[in-house]
């Protein structure tokens, strides 16, 4: 076995696990706040990487100011699918609700092909082209810088949910929404915002994965993915959208190196499948018990 | 409900004919099933056959998700189960197709029966998830299994034979996959008097209620996971027989989308609304492919703008179906038969 290879490998898939645990974290604070299980979110990141080519690219802006843009782009989309069709189907079905996911999921796709055509399009780098070295091991820029910016989002975020107002009123939301309201909390902001801080982790983490393995309007497979991150480290689990993220990374870039590309999915679906059955709320996801 | 329609018994409460009318209604739209395939060209008959499929496996689905509550993305690997089983047996054996397609749905319902063993301990959002899983190692299963399934360029099979007659055309298969389209939905209708089905009604009202009712809940939702798959394997066989290929790429995630859309545009847990939402949704990219055409000679670049836009059409249906109109096209149906009925009284 070759080491070298292995651990340059598994860097890559660790850095790539990264990128996953910022996406898995936007995706758990949107389920912690609203019960919502969003099959767009793969979607958003897409349509938040199209913005970054429009700006960047189109407009030829520098990608420094783009990059914000394309952010907050998509974290207005994400407030605006929460206030026009999520806030609707409160109360309805979980059926009903990851419906209309993946019916916006679908719209996304649809519109992104009308403006921008199917082609695959590339982003215009922004990274430091110089190779990264750490030890012996080789790793790609895009991703290691991609890894660091995600990070430091990432890193912003748990401060944010742990010391300031907001995060303790997106917990307290989390944890009983009508105890939440009758403390004074604006639980319908809560949403908003969830929606909102869930889709800025997306939409950032878009723009970078797009940076390195380029774009095209399937790009919203990558949301399978970190559905397969969250179920593993448990829906309502920040601490598990991290681990798991990483996990599921390192797996994936892995299983891809030495089994072949269409090893990637059955690979992290059986983790699934297993997860599933001997922990089904996942690894450090709230056991519900449920009362009648 | 109608003036002088008091019921006296739980069988006519029961009862699927409550009318003279009804019936002959009914047998006035098998009358055009019927004719329907002589009078029409080639095009409607090639839609007609695609209807029949999709009634069958939205059908299937809606017992799943509609009647039973369990969501299943995996719809299109079962159907993808009953295709590979029919092209390989008509490759691998002489058969009739009657055989094949029945092999075809037990295959189906077996592998449902396996992807449903989670349902044991996980449910609802978990569940879909279980079987989105089970619809990706299906696809790897159907992608490298070369032996058996051809690998990426598939199987192709002979058309269905059966008396000396040949299966070949679209005029042949109409009278295959309609008068079985019409079969199964009758027979799942019956299934809904029995108390497996109420059973699965039951579960999907409230499982921990039917529990304590007495109905064995991994019982009942493995026998809905087996119906379900059993009709979705019938509707994969005539996938095979129709197109007679098979490749991986016929039966993508996205086609499971597509009849949960179906169930939930039609009505979820409403026979009427699968059939309703089944004929729906293949025919607005037909209709959309019509508009294109007859825009094509004024906007030269319509046909590009085509894709993108099946794509929106679709999530807008889904969407706003499920925020304005929950129960679906059955749901208007009733509206405008309440309209007629009522008519002109009401106003």
């Amino acid at each position: 076995m070759d080491w070298l290879f292995f651990g340059e490998i598994s860097l890559a898939g660790l850095a790539m696990g990264g990128l996953y645990a910022l996406i898995a974290l936007g995706f758990v604070i949107i389920y912690k706040a609203t019960r919502v299980i969003n099959f767009a979110i793969g979607e958003i990141m897409m349509f938040a990487a199209y913005l970054f080519l429009a700006f960047a690219g189109g407009m030829e802006m520098s990608p420094w100011i783009a990059l914000p843009l394309a952010v907050i782009g998509g974290s207005i989309l994400g407030g605006v699918i929460e206030k026009t069709i999520i806030r609707p189907m409160l109360g309805e079905s979980p059926i009903s609700v990851v419906m209309v996911t993946i019916g916006i999921a679908s719209i996304l796709v649809g519109l992104v092909e009308f403006v921008w055509t199917a082609d695959p399009q590339l982003l215009p780098n922004f990274l430091p082209r110089e190779p990264v070295f750490i030890g012996e091991l080789y790793l790609a820029p895009k991703i290691a810088y991609g890894f660091l910016i995600g990070s430091a989002l990432l890193i912003v975020y748990l401060l944010y949910f742990r010391f300031s107002r907001g995060g303790v009123a997106l917990r307290a939301t989390a944890s009983d929404q009508a105890a939440a309201y009758s403390m004074g909390i604006n639980v319908r902001r809560v949403f908003n915002m969830a929606w909102v801080f869930g889709s800025l982790a997306a939409s950032l983490a878009g723009v970078l994965v797009a940076a390195t393995g380029g774009l095209s309007p399937q790009f919203g497979i990558i949301g399978l993915s970190v559905l397969v991150v969250v179920i593993v480290g448990g829906l309502d689990s920040i601490l598990g959208a991290l681990v798991a993220g990483v996990f599921i990374g390192w797996l994936e870039t892995v299983a891809g190196a030495y089994l072949g590309g269409e090893y990637r999915m059955p690979a992290t679906f059986l983790v699934l499948a297993i997860i599933l059955v001997i922990r089904p709320y996942g690894l450090f996801g709230t056991h519900e018990i449920e009362r009648v | 409900m109608r003036i002088g329609d008091a019921k006296q018994s739980y069988e006519a409460d029961e009862a699927i004919w409550t009318s003279q009318t009804q019936k002959l209604w009914l047998g006035f739209f098998l009358l055009i099933l019927l004719v329907f395939p002589f009078v029409v060209d080639s095009y409607l008959l090639y839609l007609g056959c695609l209807v029949g499929i999709a009634v069958i496996s939205t059908t299937g689905l809606n017992i799943l998700t509609g009647f039973t509550g369990l969501i299943s993305l995996g719809q299109a690997g079962f159907m993808g189960v009953g295709a590979y089983t029919v092209a390989w047996l008509s490759i691998n054996t002489a058969l009739p197709f009657p055989v094949t397609l029945v092999l075809a749905g037990l295959m189906a319902a077996a592998v449902g029966i396996l992807v449903g063993l989670p349902s044991l301990r996980v449910k609802g959002l978990y569940l879909a998830i279980a079987t989105l899983a089970a619809s990706v190692f299906l696809h790897f299963i159907f992608a490298e299994w070369e032996s058996v399934t051809g690998g990426m360029g598939g199987l192709s099979l002979e058309p269905a034979h059966l008396f000396g007659l040949t299966f070949q055309s679209d005029f042949m298969m109409y009278f295959i996959i309609v008068p079985l389209a019409v079969l199964m939905v009758a027979g799942a209708r019956n299934v809904f008097r029995t108390r497996i089905g109420r059973a699965f009604i039951a579960i999907r009202d409230r499982d921990i209620s039917a529990e304590i009712l007495g109905i064995n809940l991994l019982r009942y939702k493995l026998m809905s996971f087996a119906l379900s798959s059993f009709y979705a394997g019938i509707a994969g066989g005539l996938f095979a027989y129709f197109y007679r290929v098979v490749t991986p790429e016929s039966f993508p995630l996205s086609m499971s989308i597509f009849y949960l859309a179906a169930v939930i545009v039609g009505g979820m847990g409403n026979l009427l609304g699968g059939i309703l939402g089944a004929a729906f949704m293949t025919l607005v990219p037909e209709a959309l492919k019509l508009l294109t055409a007859a825009l094509t000679p004024f906007y030269p670049n319509a046909p590009v703008f085509m894709s993108p836009m099946l794509e929106i059409i679709f999530g807008a249906l889904i969407v706003g179906f499920l925020i304005f109109e929950p129960h679906g096209l059955a749901e208007i149906w009733h509206r405008i038969r309440r309209f007629f009925r009522l008519w002109p009284f009401r106003n």
